[in-house]
């Protein structure tokens, strides 16, 4: 494949990525969520994540124009290979955790997607342009869950103060630009990571406040996802993922 | 004539004249009794249905199975939904309920009370669970209550919608290798049973069936509804070159339609009194998200008390 024909497709995987596993980890509360609305309303943004993926997966398979399909993408693909940040593959925890992490997530997609509906990539401008509808309503439902539960009782933003502790190392990873998004090649298709980081703290910031919640400092934010360097967390994850397209190699289902 | 029974013939008649009664139209404490306990115990079969396809989720073989899975098991909290609204009009609340599912007083369908062991566990349980679903329940979208009936007309679509994508699974398996095919075969030997069993004990053991009939709870007889599923399904297992696990399975020319097998009565006992082989774990399940639940929505009940009282100071103020 052409240098930078193979550069735009790890970019759209990384991407993908993203959406996919952070899909697959809301998928594993359906059925067990705090009140049937919200198990309803957490599995509508798994839905939507896992269908943002798998647009994001068949325009790779094209790209890549060999036969593949959208499935060849998270179904066979060693942990190495992924490209998520380190951010969506942290597990559910309890719903204060599930909501922080979905909070981060939604303050760096929905700036992403902002400023992805000016890539000169026509088919990302156009998935950015469908994806920003849910991704601005997920932003509105995890900011006001945020604020809810910061703001609610005091066990409630004790452990809205615990989630953020424990995950607030994970966020600034999507705002510093992996080796791909550096590529030059990229320039006007990639969204600059970068430029996105200020609204995306900004927003962060003010839900937080209104939360009552304090932003713990970050001595070593954590990264290394979209280079490829996970967590423990997302093999376990692969696991489950890919169990029977592994047992059973080259069958439809 | 007492006011009670004038009031008893006028419910009836109405009844018998296939109009619907609303909430708050006067109605015999035992139908309201009876309701309570049906579309509850329907409400809590949705809810605690999602658990054995939910654990599919993660395992999904592709995109689209995934999520179609995840969209089938949500459509399930929804019907919940409904099903608890529909209750909650007969003046009961959801909390209430929910209380009695997890103190074990209230029942919900014993067939979620089986493991789903394989992917083709997904595709028997949307072909022969919803199918046994609907049914019972297209009868319910003529039932005398009316918030049941219609809740009852939206379940119905989407459950139709669930027994054509497990029916579909099963297609695909069905035509895919020897080991996808031998998966969906255990599939339905280890379903077929359980599915005949969601009818409920035969007409001459059911408790609740003439009452329910008069009132038009309910359309038909436990025994006829299984009747038909059977002749609905026989050729639906053919299609897919798969075998109902009962040998004495065949058509009876004469009467138009299938014999089959006796139910083992004893296992169905067994499972509805909770000695099935998942009754504990569906059960813990759910009791740990409702406690896991509690501070969240104690929060959310603290914070909306915390708007009311900030607009109404403000109002104040103003
Ligand atoms: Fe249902
Ligand atoms: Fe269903």
């Amino acid at each position: 494949m052409d240098k930078n024909k193979n550069i735009l497709l790890q970019y759209v995987l990384q991407l993908a990525d993203n959406a996919m596993i952070l899909g697959q980890r809301l998928g594993e509360l359906c059925g067990h969520g705090p009140i049937l609305e919200q198990d309803i309303a957490i599995t509508n943004i798994s839905l939507d994540l896992i269908g943002e993926a798998r647009v994001l997966y068949s325009y790779a398979a094209e790209i890549e124009g060999n036969g593949k399909t959208e499935d060849d993408y998270p179904y066979k693909r060693d942990i190495l290979d992924w490209k998520n940040i380190l951010l969506v593959e942290q597990p559910n925890g309890h719903f204060g955790h599930t909501i922080v992490r979905q909070f981060m997530f939604d303050c760096y997609h929905y700036y992403h997607l902002t400023e992805m509906r000016n890539s000169s990539d026509i088919r990302l401008a156009e998935i950015a342009k469908k994806t920003i509808k849910e991704a601005t309503y997920h932003l509105k439902y995890s900011s006001e869950w945020m604020i809810r539960l910061g703001d609610g009782t005091e066990e409630s933003h004790a452990k809205m103060q615990e989630a953020l502790s424990d995950l607030i190392r994970f966020f600034d990873e999507a705002f510093i630009p992996s080796k791909i998004e550096k590529e030059e090649s990229l320039k006007g298709i990639a969204v600059d990571c970068e430029r996105i980081r200020n609204r995306a703290w900004e927003k962060f910031r003010s839900v937080c406040e209104e939360a009552t919640l304090k932003i713990p400092e970050v001595e070593y934010p954590q990264e290394g996802g979209k280079n490829g360097l996970h967590s423990e967390q997302l093999g376990f994850i692969l696991a489950d993922l890919q169990f029977l397209q592994r047992a059973y190699p080259n069958s439809n289902w | 004539m007492t006011e009670i029974t004038s009031l008893e013939e006028r419910f009836q008649a109405k009844i018998d004249a296939d109009q619907r009664i609303e909430p708050r139209d006067w109605m015999p404490e035992k139908y309201r009794k009876t309701l309570i306990r049906q579309i509850s115990q329907h409400a809590h079969s949705e809810i605690v249905g999602m658990l054995p396809e939910g654990n599919w989720i993660t395992r999904a073989p592709s995109l689209r199975r995934k999520l179609g899975l995840i969209a089938k098991v949500q459509d399930e909290a929804g019907h919940g939904l409904y099903l608890y609204s529909a209750a909650e009009t007969l003046g009961v609340e959801r909390d209430e309920l929910i209380d009695q599912l997890h103190i074990g007083k209230a029942k919900y369908s014993s067939i979620f009370n089986y493991p789903t062991l394989t992917w083709a566990d997904i595709g028997a349980i949307g072909w022969l669970v919803d199918g046994a679903a609907i049914m019972n329940q297209v009868p319910l979208c003529r039932c005398s209550y009316g918030p049941y009936a219609r809740a009852m007309v939206r379940v119905c679509k989407e459950e139709s919608f669930h027994q054509r994508q497990g029916y579909e699974i099963m297609l695909t398996l069905c035509e895919g290798s020897p080991a996808q095919k031998a998966m969906a075969q255990d599939a339905l030997n280890r379903w077929w049973w359980p599915a005949l069993m969601m009818f409920g004990p035969n007409d001459a053991e059911s408790t609740h069936s003439a009452q329910s009939m008069a009132w038009k709870i309910k359309r038909f007889s436990n025994d006829e509804l299984r009747q038909r599923f059977v002749d609905m399904t026989k050729p639906q297992a053919d299609y897919l070159g798969i075998t109902i696990p009962d040998p004495d399975l065949k058509w009876d020319e004469e009467k138009q339609k299938h014999d089959f097998g006796e139910i083992d009565w004893d296992e169905f006992w067994k499972v509805v009194k909770g000695h099935g082989p998942c009754n504990k774990e569906r059960l813990a399940a759910r009791v740990k998200a409702h406690e896991e639940g509690q501070w969240v929505r104690d929060a959310a009940v603290a914070y909306a008390n915390k708007k009311v009282n900030k607009i109404s100071n403000n109002s104040q103020v103003a």
